[in-house]
């Protein structure tokens, strides 16, 4: 379980995040959704110690993310943000090892080895292991970085929208093989979202902000409705029932 | 691992030529058979052991300055002659030369190393404010902030006449170097030695503060360990025989191509690397006007400039 309290960012007199508390639930897939400047990202980059706090606390799974040391926190915790320019040029096999870090301080054991290797057949980057990242294409590094913070192994495994760059087949798979890593391992995922069908479809839990502040949080059946909506984005949408799923219509 | 080994192997073999080249005649054979009462014996104990041996250490040692520069900068571009490091070590030096002439060497050099550091951390500091689009524009403005520094260094060197050690400073010279004026650069040595141990967390660094703060680490703590051994290098170096220019830039950029940037693989090709090339170019300067010598630094300088022209335009190929 994540338990954000009062939290809050500002940059001078811009507040982002402002006074936030929200429980997101162990296990499962959670939605952030919301419009631009919701202050998706800057909230999971708080949830993740990445961006310090200007007030409230946050804990993971009990621990305070800000009084932990943070390589405890980062045996627990992974995140990933968006735009992940790499200057360094690295294979994607010693990216996917690095996401040991937080065990093997460097020195990968056979069981760290391991590891690597189920994060690069679970991301089905086996041919393109020894390949540099350079040479990938963004997609395929995109599944990269993914695979990165799998490895990690933590119960938490949080991701600032990792649809970005990623065609229709290349998002559908990404999406699937986070559901299986939720049901095989258990693990927490929490996702910041564009696309709010994505997020209707694969969630378990959604998280909708807006100026900075919760504009909703539930499930899909609860969240993803019209007149929520129409408050979070501040337009029309129509939400239709399509296989059994909800799926909002915004195109006009 | 097979390749790595064949390079040792010609770094050897360009150590024992380095050992052998040189204006005063020395009978290796005779000296073998001990018929010539120790005469080259003398000769390569007080001259020609240390030069070697200060050639390998000052090249290995900048070469991997030049490594980490990169990965804490994560530009491809940087290295201490483009960052305003050099500048600040000699400003450092120079102070310390006109305000404390009777401190010991190592004293000066520690000086010169948090000069070297405050300006890297200037250095930092601008680019942070200046959000660079393009990778090019670090090492330009690296070099301009040297630029400035250079000009307050040469105002004050002028004033106290030192323009002769300024010079002798920034511009590489193992002609000078005998047994007991270059053991600092085993300061270099060692710390080369620590790059290595410390190689992972320079490559988690390399990969942004929110990668390493990801997996556990201090990114802070990083950064200051790698930019103060890479100051503590560049001031060894320019204490003891002043600065090869190009080095640090050109050699880890040749090894990320082959290698990669996984420091852990890359510390010891870029180590070995940087020794050949220093070697190479003093053994061509003391071999092209014989019995006369050019500075290792005009050498490096011609080529090490073509090869960075060679780098840039490879790397605006690959961009477009």
């Amino acid at each position: 379980m994540i338990l954000a309290n009062e939290v809050t960012k500002r940059y001078g007199d811009a507040v982002v995040v402002d006074g936030l508390s929200v429980t997101i639930p162990k296990g499962g897939i959670t939605s952030i959704i919301g419009p631009n400047g919701a202050g998706k990202s800057t909230l999971l980059s708080m949830l993740a110690r990445l961006l310090k706090m200007d007030g409230g606390s946050v804990t993971v799974g009990g621990l305070d993310v800000t009084a932990t040391a943070s390589d405890v926190i980062a045996r627990r915790l992974a995140i990933l943000r968006q735009d992940n320019h790499l200057s360094a040029r690295l294979t994607v096999r010693d990216l996917v090892t690095f996401g040991r870090f937080p065990y093997s301080r460097g020195r990968p054991t056979l069981d760290d080895k391991a590891h690597v290797e189920r994060a690069l057949a679970y991301l089905d980057l086996g041919a393109l292991a020894d390949r540099y990242l350079d040479e990938l294409s963004g997609g395929q590094r995109q599944r990269a970085f993914v695979a990165m913070v799998l490895c990690q192994d933590t119960d938490y495994v949080l991701l600032d929208e990792p649809l970005n760059n990623l065609d229709m087949k290349h998002a559908q798979s990404m999406m699937k093989t986070l559901r299986r890593a939720t049901r095989d391992f258990g693990k927490t995922v929490v996702l910041v979202l564009h696309d709010i069908n994505f997020a209707s479809w694969y969630s378990d839990f959604v998280v909708a902000l807006k100026d900075g502040r919760l504009a909703a949080a539930g499930t899909v059946d609860e969240v993803i409705r019209e007149d929520m909506l129409r408050d979070i984005y501040g337009m029309e949408i129509q939400v239709h029932a399509v296989a059994g799923q909800r799926i909002a219509l915004y195109y006009e | 691992m097979r390749t790595l080994l064949f390079a040792v192997l010609v770094m050897l073999v360009l150590a024992c030529v380095s050992l052998l080249v040189g204006v005063t005649h020395m009978p290796v054979w005779a000296m073998l058979a001990g018929s010539d009462d120790g005469h080259a014996a003398r000769i390569l104990a007080i001259s020609r052991i240390p030069r070697t041996l200060a050639l390998v250490l000052a090249g290995a040692s900048m070469a991997i300055a030049g490594l980490i520069m990169q990965m804490m900068i994560r530009n491809r571009f940087a290295e201490p002659t483009t960052s305003g490091t050099v500048e600040a070590a000699s400003l450092g030096l120079l102070i310390v030369t006109i305000m404390a002439p009777e401190l010991p060497v190592m004293g000066k050099m520690l000086v010169a190393a948090a000069f070297a550091l405050a300006g890297t951390l200037l250095f930092v500091r601008l680019l942070r404010l200046v959000p660079l689009r393009d990778p090019l524009m670090v090492p330009l403005l690296g070099i301009m902030l040297g630029g400035v520094i250079h000009a307050v260094a040469t105002f004050i060197a002028y004033r106290f006449d030192l323009l002769q050690s300024l010079l002798a400073w920034t511009m590489g010279d193992f002609s000078g170097v005998l047994r007991g004026r270059y053991e600092l650069l085993w300061v270099g040595g060692l710390l080369a030695a620590v790059a290595w141990i410390a190689a992972d967390r320079f490559t988690v660094a390399g990969l942004g503060r929110d990668f390493t703060t990801n997996l556990g680490l201090n990114y802070k703590r990083v950064l200051a360990l790698g930019l103060v051994i890479v100051s503590m290098v560049t001031s060894a170096v320019v204490v003891t025989v002043g600065m090869i220019p190009f080095l640090g830039l050109i050699v880890p950029n040749v090894v990320s191509l082959t290698v990669g940037d996984n420091m852990r693989r890359a510390v010891p090709w870029v180590a070995v690397l940087g020794a050949i090339f220093v070697l190479s170019c003093d053994i061509l300067g003391r071999i092209i006007r014989e019995p006369y010598e050019i500075p290792l630094g005009t050498v490096v300088g011609v080529v090490g400039s073509a090869m960075f022209l060679w780098l840039v335009l490879r790397k605006r190929a690959h961009a477009a």
